[in-house]
């Protein structure tokens, strides 16, 4: 008899929170404790030593955190995860697992700035070299992979081009090499599109944005498929004797299970950038409503990329469910629930008319964040990206006069009426702007 | 998290995932053998701290209630307690057999399992013998394979959670049933 498979909205909601059999809680208890006792001191070596399951600290596992990565992996259909305090985090320890001194690492260009910068400028001074590939093209990627190549990465929708990364060509040019392929599945959530179905070994999130939801909790997460053969030359440290844990070999003592419970043994351990237990608790109740809040951005995201797209205040929409996006065609394939709600466009008139219109919106909240039920704006170029040169913007898809929307899930007539005024006034400032300058001056 | 013996999964004529063709069973079955179970004999049980099957023994003796015996001819005392030479010099017949023995010699442990009167038959992540199986359950015996006693029992007592993985439970009752 095979197992039964729940839905994505019972997982959503169920998934990691087994009533708790002493108290029955129903909600998911926020253990708010740093350590935990042991039975006696020789539970304390065992647990310790890995040979039996046991919290310990905080900072390597906690039952509220555990709640929250075991629905993260339920919804992605990964074997498990990791959380971490950010996005940020989530992918920094995934590179310091995968990648040391003289590695490399093949990235896309359209990441977002901080992970250009975690990339470019952190690994980089610790010694890991980073291409980045300015293009979609799996073959691009795949000339750029090296025999220290350890991990090729890319965002599935690109913060904020709209970018629609082919998950399954890359998958198919890093498996070639022996390398697992990364994605960062932020701006998607599991519900719009699962990485691991299409290929990808590993999916990090900002569980900050989209899947905690209401704009409130930091946080990040490292899902990991368990079906990468990491027992390789490539990764020699997977099946090296580990001195720290009493001479055990990754890969030899935990087969599938290797990477995930070395990624918490040792980067959670060494690195420290653990997952608060409030925060998980906080991040699991946006997670419960994720499948009926990403239907609702998605659909408002297509009526305002739609209306945008047709005004003529505005130059151009960068979503990629609109038919004359590039990545339009690798939209309908990886995301047919919709390209996700967050997307640039730039208002005629450049910069200082990207930068009026920010000033002139009353509901949409200009801050620098996405994956709020709120709708968001900002200029990324100023702010998000302001850490990149000028050719990095453009190679990030970051135009000097581009908004960045995150749309959120009020009423769309409210979010349309908000746009509209702002485009009035950033349109009709850029008629008098003689006037508008000379008066600054006088001021 | 935890233990498979390597070696054999590489082994030459070994069916890849999707070749395989002998089906073990899921996940409620094989929770209601691990709540069945009173006794699990390791085969293959080794006393090096760093081997899977010391990280299985650890685990069975401390965080379940079985009885737990080490069957292993060329060793004499695992975690402070006597390991036997062979099945049939235990002092009852164990509920579960779990092995650590390379696929081409399950067939020999299955005959030993039958020989004293068990009833099931683990064998262990990374470990798999399609023949070996069929044999068993031809004879009656309950068979897993591929699998790991640590990971599975585990999946069903917060362990697997613990850790974050996905343990594909979901109930609204306090104890999965």
């Amino acid at each position: 008899m095979a197992d039964h498979e729940y839905g994505f909205r019972t997982r959503a909601i169920h998934a990691g929170n087994i009533p708790d059999p002493v108290t029955g809680a129903r909600a998911v208890p926020i253990y708010q404790t740093s350590a935990f006792v042991f039975d006696d001191t020789e539970d304390a070596a065992a647990r310790f030593a890995l040979q039996k399951y046991g919290t310990v600290y905080s900072r390597l596992a906690n039952p509220t955190v555990a709640a929250f990565e075991e629905r993260i992996a339920s919804l992605e259909g990964a074997l498990g995860a990791v959380a971490t305090a950010s996005g940020l985090g989530a992918q920094y320890i995934a590179f310091a697992a995968l990648a040391g001194a003289g590695d490399h690492i093949v990235a896309s260009a359209q990441l977002y700035g901080g992970s250009v910068t975690q990339l470019d400028v952190a690994l980089r001074r610790f010694g890991v070299e980073t291409t980045f590939v300015h293009s979609s093209d799996p073959a691009d990627y795949a000339a750029a992979i090296t025999d220290r190549t350890k991990v090729v990465f890319a965002e599935s929708v690109a913060n904020p081009s709209g970018d629609v990364a082919d998950v399954e060509g890359l998958a198919d040019v890093a498996h070639a090499a022996g390398v697992p392929l990364m994605i960062d599945a932020t701006v998607a959530t599991p519900y719009l599109s699962r990485p691991m179905e299409w290929g990808a070994d590993l999916v990090v999130h900002s569980a900050t944005k989209f899947l905690g939801g209401h704009g409130t909790t930091l946080g990040g997460v490292v899902s990991e498929s368990g079906r990468f053969d990491w027992h390789s030359a490539r990764f020699p440290l997977f099946s090296a004797p580990v001195p720290t844990y009493g001479g055990l070999e990754w890969s030899g003592n935990f087969g599938e299970f290797a990477f995930l419970t070395r990624l918490r043994a040792e980067q959670l351990r060494d690195i420290g950038p653990a997952l608060a237990p409030h925060s998980a608790f906080l991040l699991m109740q946006g997670v419960e409503t994720l499948p009926f809040r990403m239907q609702a951005h998605v659909d408002n995201a297509r009526v305002v990329a739609e209306w945008l797209a047709q005004d003529d205040r505005v130059e151009i929409v960068h979503w990629a469910g609109l038919p004359d996006h590039p990545a339009h065609e690798r939209a309908a394939k990886y995301l047919p629930k919709g390209a996700g709600s967050v997307f640039g466009f730039e208002v005629k008139g450049g910069r200082a008319a990207g930068q009026r219109f920010i000033e002139a919106v009353n509901l949409a909240s200009h801050l620098a964040n996405i994956g709020d039920a709120k709708t968001l704006v900002i200029h990324p170029a100023s702010t998000t990206h302001a850490q990149l040169s000028a050719q990095q913007l453009l190679d990030a898809g970051v135009q000097p006069g581009l908004v960045r929307m995150s749309v959120g899930i009020e009423d769309v007539e409210d979010i349309l009426r908000d746009l509209d005024q702002a485009l009035d006034a950033a349109v009709s400032e850029r008629d008098s702007a003689g006037k508008a300058s000379s008066t600054e001056q006088a001021a | 998290m935890s233990d498979t013996t390597i070696p054999d999964t590489g082994a030459p004529g070994t069916p890849t995932r999707s070749a395989r063709t002998w089906q073990g069973p899921d996940a409620r079955s094989r929770l209601r053998i691990l709540r069945q179970a009173r006794s699990v004999a390791i085969v293959g049980a080794s006393p090096n701290p760093a081997r899977s099957s010391y990280f299985v023994a650890t685990y069975l003796t401390s965080s379940t209630p079985y009885r737990v015996y080490f069957v292993n001819p060329r060793a004499t005392e695992i975690l402070g307690q006597p390991v036997y030479p062979d099945l049939a010099s235990l002092p009852e017949v164990p509920d579960i057999v779990d092995v650590f023995r390379k696929g081409s010699d399950i067939p020999s442990v299955v005959d030993d399992v039958l020989a004293v009167g068990a009833k099931t038959i683990w064998v262990q992540l990374g470990i798999w013998n399609e023949d070996a199986a069929r044999y068993a359950e031809s004879k009656g015996l309950t068979v897993v394979m591929d699998r790991c006693i640590k990971i599975e029992h585990a999946r069903f007592h917060g362990g697997l959670h613990l850790m974050g993985f996905d343990t594909g439970q979901i109930t609204a009752r306090k104890t999965i049933r």
